[in-house]
């Protein structure tokens, strides 16, 4: 007897949740625009709506409405797969992020997160690995030498920051002994200094995936693969319309989930840090209001350092990952292997 | 559930092994190796086997064949050394090797599903937990001489590049 009620309140979930990604992606793409004129003394995007927060409806059809200019010479599969692969699998490492406890809804235990797995914290990482391959894959299906550079700048890239980024929540993981993302959060429940980053002593590997995290995400100061300067637009020099829109939503989409998962593993997911006297569904609003305020944190932070830093240099992103980060994640294992084995933590 | 699983993993892992040998373009066969690991790891999830699965993905999918469509997509093979090889050696060899190959997996199988040899394996055999317990207790030797192997491979390979830039 198959449980149609579990399946349906699965792709209920599914679809909430692919829809509050989208929807942050639209509000991002405002408030990065507004954030970069704040910051650059300018005014930004303010004629459509108040404040100009229907913006992201206005880019929304003009990306429908575009033109769509195809490269005489692409490679027609491959090129039509890269969108829609940058965009899966930003979205798939968000599904092992719990974003919310476990509520209560008609009679129904329900577990706000999509996919409670046993080693989801690898699931994450895995994940974020497989993006590589849209870039690359658009990189080279359009026939062009500066999207072909942008991939494959890209790719070194990403698998050198996949190291520091996987070694840097190692320590996460000695604290807490598990992979599963959903104990990790249940770990740092209470008050805030319960948190990995300040009571699991990962404040180093905390900065160190926020590093690797920016890079992963292709991001201001390691924006190499789009560079425009160099290289026109990069890997998705030869997109247009709604393909490019597509790159463009896996980018926030990726950034949402880095920023998901450091809140998970590090800032305490879901916990709001000062125990309150509620229970039930108060208590549940205000712990999904905790996280959505954690992500916001750090998408604020992607935001605040893009328009404040300029690029590396290709030698230094390569020096930094290699010779700095890497090193230091090292350290940072060392450091959690004393602490835990004299049980200071 | 299961078995939904299976026939869409057997499906994927059958079809992108067939492109792998038989597409003409590199790329795209270097594209379905990567698709058909991830079926594999799909093979391992539903087996239980969580941790292999997701090093799989990781470690094959995310990084190796990553490199290796990095060099496909450098070297850009003209159209001709893109033809299928012909050799008559390569195709005798290729059938016999294809049919040992078959005869180790149906042994393999006829003994697996007469239950004779191979004990099922429990639910948590493959978790983080229980391989990270056999790593460091039956099998601890091999875990270190591996590493070793794998740290003297790794010095060896910084060697040869080193020695290639400054004579």
């Amino acid at each position: 007897m198959i449980d149609w009620t579990s399946i349906v309140i699965v792709f209920v979930e599914i679809l909430v949740v692919v829809g509050a990604l989208l929807g942050g992606v639209s509000i991002m793409t405002w408030v990065e625009r507004r954030l970069s004129a704040v910051i650059q003394f300018r005014r930004g995007p303010n004629r459509v709506g108040p404040f100009g927060l229907f913006q992201p409806i206005a880019d929304g059809v003009k990306f429908l409405m575009k033109e769509e200019i195809v490269p005489a010479d692409a490679y027609m599969p491959i090129y039509v797969l890269a969108p829609g692969m940058a965009l899966t699998t930003s979205v798939f490492a968000f599904s092992v992020i719990p974003y919310g406890p476990t509520i209560e809804l008609f009679g129904r235990k329900i577990d706000l997160v999509l996919l409670d797995m046993n080693g989801g914290v690898l699931f994450a990482l895995a994940a974020t690995a497989l993006g590589v391959y849209a870039v690359v894959c658009a990189g080279w299906s359009s026939r062009n030498k500066y999207s072909l550079i942008g991939g494959l700048r890209s790719s070194a890239q990403m698998i050198s920051y996949e190291l520091a980024l996987g070694l840097s929540i190692i320590g996460v993981l000695m604290v807490s002994s598990t992979l599963r993302p959903t104990v990790i959060v249940e770990q740092q429940a209470g008050w805030f200094w319960n948190w990995n980053v300040f009571g699991g002593g990962q404040l180093l590997g905390f900065i160190l995936f926020v590093i690797a995290g920016f890079a992963e995400t292709n991001r201001l100061p390691f924006d190499l693969p789009e560079a425009e300067s160099e290289l026109v637009g990069g890997y998705h020099t030869e997109y247009s319309s709604m393909k490019f829109s597509m790159f463009f939503m896996a980018e926030y989409v990726a950034m949402i989930t880095m920023a998901a998962l450091a809140t998970t593993l590090f800032l305490g997911g879901y916990q709001i840090g000062i125990p309150l006297p509620l229970e039930g569904w108060p208590l549940w609003i205000l712990q999904i209001m905790a996280f959505v305020t954690k992500v916001g944190f750090f998408m604020f932070l992607f935001v605040w350092v893009r328009w404040t830093l300029p690029r590396f240099r290709y030698d230094q992103l390569m020096n930094l990952g290699w010779k700095r980060l890497f090193p230091l994640a090292l350290f940072n294992i060392f450091l959690t292997g004393i602490l835990v084995a004299f049980e200071v933590i | 559930m299961e078995l939904v699983a299976f026939v869409v993993l057997t499906a994927l892992a059958l079809v992108s092994g067939l492109m792998v040998i038989l597409h003409r373009n590199q790329v795209v066969a270097a594209l379905s190796l990567a698709a058909n690991l991830v079926a594999i790891a799909g093979y391992y999830m539903l087996l239980n086997a969580q941790f292999l699965a997701l090093l799989q993905v990781i470690v094959y999918a995310g990084a190796i064949m990553v490199l290796i469509l990095f060099v496909i997509m450098l070297l850009n093979l003209p159209e001709e050394a893109r033809k299928p090889g012909t050799g008559r050696v390569q195709a005798g060899l290729a059938i016999v090797l294809a049919a040992a190959f078959a005869l180790i997996l149906g042994w393999a199988l006829i003994r697996a599903t007469d239950g004779g040899g191979y004990p099922a394996a429990s639910d948590t055999f493959g978790t983080v937990d229980s391989v990270g317990q056999m790593l460091f207790t039956n099998f601890f030797y091999a875990f270190e001489a591996i590493s070793l192997l794998l740290v003297v491979a790794m010095i060896g390979a910084v060697l040869l590049a080193k020695r290639s830039v400054e004579p």
